[in-house]
């Protein structure tokens, strides 16, 4: 099978949507937040939080939904720590992020081990199940991509279009994004900065943890110490190769994915058997390097990203 | 206007008390100001002009008094009450988001955040008719980032009269406009008098003052000294109203040149982004003289300063230091060779704002005796001169370890005087020395000047103000996209004939002539 055999093969785009939508969620979730001015680097922990929270939630006999709704309040419950500190108090983004996603990955560690004492391997639930749309799927090659994917998977394209909209067509985005470029400015128009920065960092961290619960309850079915495996970081990176736009971020994603999902199908092509498998787990992480010094060398930061606003100073 | 006795009062200010540690900003500050009515406020930095305004806008909260709008009392601490009740304030340092257009910076804050929608052609049309009404084109879709500094203080007031102010507070407008947008600026006051609304206009330029305000209040030291009718006062009893003394202008006598210390000869640098270079220029720096540099803005003034201080070298023509090409070029060379560099901005590269009095005094000379030998730091002796410059140039300071983010302007710029003038250098770089000074620093920075000439140092002041350079300079040049003009001796020419040198007029024909 060679190059182009894989890259006309419908079920090798249905893989890298689905390796996609967890990293959408999360991408979605921290370029809010970066919007806002706060970089949130607890994405990581609040990935594998949400992971855990949704899959126990349906485990302990929550429906799919139910758990999707467990997961994002998990997220929610850290973003409000971490914004608690960056936002009021000032305190450096990078140490608490970074406290934020060993702390969530901790607690959601030794929560796993006080649910489940006895188990050597985690039990399953019952994942979302594809559901083909309509008409939709019987499209050539995008039809079984795109519209014959979990319910998660086209939530996380609307949410796209969603934030999209929020963003630039609304007076809470349009504050939103002046929180992140001017603090002052909103201040001078008598907005809460504060209230603008903790209320993306909150929602952001929720649509994070959505991302992590995708991995236990519609790509896989049960949840594993590591699963999250770097997704969260890969996230920030997205943000800056999709220079901070939603769209832009949506096609960053599905590239990298696209890669992930090519390295694996190559492994078992006869130039795996000769290359060590480490080389192709490795290509998509350099593809994206390539990729984001080609794309974001001209993007526009936000103006204010990690910087403390406090009123009053002089 | 000027009929204040009959008009409604708008605004009032009853007893305003503000402290911040122990400095008293504002003390029992009141005033009024009335419907149509340009008042200004007037003092020197640091005299409680910002923090007044910043308590009527609600960004600080007064320790005392109260601010009434319309009749009405406002809450303390709510920006959104000084909006809705009618205030607009265009800060000294914009308050706008680069990244963004001009219609969202206008638009932003005015509609519930819960809202849908934009509106934006609504807020589109509502803009073009005000930068009608008022006189203020700007292009709503333009983004920011890309506006001049006077295009960007149109869009602040656009955003006051977006939200239908009828008090329009200006701190500071007119610190960053040239003098066309200045005009520009009071044309767009005056159209905003007419139709009835009322201006505080803060400032410490007495033609400005005078120029556009009926009535001018008084602060020093965060008290209401004085109260005039602007017809009543000229720009002498100002001054003299606003330091609390007589003030004059340092005497200036002719010079005597001497020989020639630092030349150029023929030096072209590439240009910097939008910034040109220079273009083939020649010019020789005379111990004994103060060699004026007119020019407006961005016209290759900093590739010039860039150039004397060491940070770049010419890409063509040559640099000569007492009639010898210089070898080897870089900041230290410069400070070695005995160039003093006064920068443009005291804030960006003249000092690093954490670092205290002591480290920012000897950041040109830590790294050789006495201030360090063998790689290690002598505090002592840094502390010792420090405390010297303190004392000699009259820098207003807790002391050598206070940071110097917490000295004003004058004081911060003090120091810098102090740190190159104590060297005795041979040549002085002045680089917009002035700029942001009351007249009380102004004066004291030109009187170091005139003594570091009389001392037979060369001085180079670059300037966009002209009448600094008209006063101080035994010879003008004016600098227009990199060229310069001949040398000009004092009192040869008119600020109009420069002026038209300054428009970039006159260059071809001196080339013509040349060659």
């Amino acid at each position: 099978m060679d190059l182009f055999d894989i890259l006309l093969s419908a079920s090798f785009w249905t893989a890298a949507i689905r390796i996609a939508s967890p990293l959408i969620f999360a991408t979605l979730g921290e370029l809010i937040c970066e919007r806002a001015g706060v970089l949130n680097l607890g994405i990581e922990g609040i990935m594998v939080a949400g992971a855990f929270a949704g899959w126990m939630a349906v485990y302990s006999g929550m429906g799919l939904w139910g758990g999707v709704a467990v997961a994002m309040l998990a997220g929610m419950m850290f973003g409000l720590i971490h914004s608690t500190l960056t936002v009021p108090f000032g305190l450096s983004q990078h140490v608490v992020g970074l406290g934020i996603t060993l702390l969530a990955t901790s607690l959601t560690y030794y929560a796993y081990r006080l649910a489940l004492p006895e188990v050597t391997s985690p039990p399953k639930i019952t994942a979302f199940k594809p559901y083909e749309i309509p008409v939709l799927s019987d499209l050539p090659l995008i039809g079984q991509a795109l519209f014959s994917q979990t319910p998660l998977t086209y939530l996380a394209f609307v949410l796209v279009g969603l934030v999209s909209v929020v963003l630039y067509r609304t007076p809470l985005g349009l504050a939103l994004r002046a929180a992140g470029e001017n603090p002052s400015a909103v201040a001078a128009q008598g907005l809460s900065v504060t209230g603008l920065r903790m209320g993306a960092v909150i929602f952001g961290s929720g649509f994070m943890a959505v991302g992590g619960a995708f991995l236990t309850m519609s790509a896989f079915d049960s949840f594993f110490f590591e699963m999250v495996n770097g997704r969260g970081w890969i996230c920030i990176a997205l943000v800056v190769f999709g220079a901070w736009k939603p769209g832009k971020a949506l096609l960053g994603a599905i590239l990298f994915a696209a890669f992930d999902a090519l390295q694996i199908r190559i492994q078992q092509t006869p130039l795996g058997a000769n290359i060590p498998y480490q080389v192709f787990l490795m290509m998509p992480y350099l593809l994206s390097i390539l990729a984001l010094i080609a794309m974001s060398r001209r993007a526009e930061v936000p103006a204010a990203l990690m910087v403390p606003f406090n009123k009053g100073e002089r | 206007m000027g009929n204040s006795g009959e008009a409604q009062v708008v605004l009032r200010l009853n007893a305003i008390t503000k402290t911040f540690g122990a400095l008293t900003a504002n003390d029992a500050v009141s005033l009024s100001l009335h419907k149509g009515e340009v008042i200004a406020l007037l003092g020197e930095n640091g005299a409680g002009k910002t923090t007044l305004m910043n308590i009527l806008f609600g960004q600080y909260t007064a320790d005392s008094g109260t601010v009434e709008v319309f009749g009405r009392e406002l809450p303390p601490g709510n920006p959104r009450a000084a909006l809705d009740a009618g205030v607009g304030m265009v800060h000294q340092h914009f308050t706008l988001a680069d990244n963004m257009t001009v219609l969202e910076n206008v638009i932003l804050g005015t509609q519930s955040l819960w809202k849908p929608g934009l509106n934006r052609a609504v807020a589109r049309d509502k803009i073009n008719e005000l930068a009608a009404d008022f006189r203020l084109s700007v292009d709503p879709d333009a983004r920011v980032g890309a506006l001049t500094v006077g295009e960007r203080q149109r869009v602040e007031i656009l955003k006051a009269l977006y939200r239908d102010a009828r008090i329009l507070i200006l701190d500071e407008p007119t610190a960053v406009l040239t003098p066309q947008e200045t005009d520009d600026l009071f044309e767009t006051l005056r159209k905003a008098v007419a139709l009835g609304l009322s201006v505080v206009f803060i400032s410490h330029k007495l033609h400005e003052v005078m120029a556009i305000s009926d009535r001018v209040l008084i602060l020093r030291h965060g008290k209401m000294v004085a109260e005039r009718n602007i017809l009543d006062v000229d720009k002498h009893s100002l001054a003299a109203l606003m330091v609390g003394a007589e003030v004059s202008a340092p005497k200036v006598e002719p010079g005597t040149p001497g020989s020639p210390l630092l030349s150029l000869r023929n030096v072209t640098t590439p240009d910097q982004g939008n910034a040109p270079g220079l273009k083939s220029l020649s010019l020789t720096l005379r111990a004994g003289t103060i060699t004026g540099l007119a020019g407006v803005s961005g016209n290759g003034q900093a590739a010039l300063a860039d150039l004397i201080g060491g940070l770049t070298r010419p890409a063509n023509g040559t640099l000569e230091l007492d009639s010898a090409d210089v070898g080897h070029w870089s900041p230290r060379e410069a400070v070695h060779s005995g160039i003093a560099r006064i920068p443009e901005d005291r804030h960006k590269t003249g000092t690093i704002a954490d670092f205290n009095l002591t480290e920012n005094a000897i950041l040109e000379t830590y790294h050789q005796p006495p201030m360090s030998r063998r790689g290690w730091m002598n505090w002592g002796e840094a502390q010792r001169a420090t405390q010297h410059i303190i004392d000699t140039y009259d820098v207003r300071c807790p002391g050598p370890g206070t940071r110097i983010r917490l000295l004003s302007g004058g004081n911060m710029q003090k120091l810098i005087l102090g740190r190159v003038l104590e060297a005795e250098p041979r040549i002085v770089l002045a680089n917009q020395p002035v700029r942001g000074l009351d007249i009380g620093a102004v004066n004291y920075v030109h009187s170091e000047l005139l003594s570091a000439r009389k001392r037979g140092a060369a001085v180079l002041l670059i300037s966009e103000d002209l009448d600094e350079i008209m006063a101080l300079s035994d010879v003008i040049y004016v600098i227009s996209e990199g060229r310069l003009s001949p040398g000009f001796a004092r009192d040869s020419m008119t600020p109009a004939e420069l002026g038209v040198w300054m428009a970039g007029h006159g260059f071809e024909a001196e080339q013509a002539h040349a060659s």
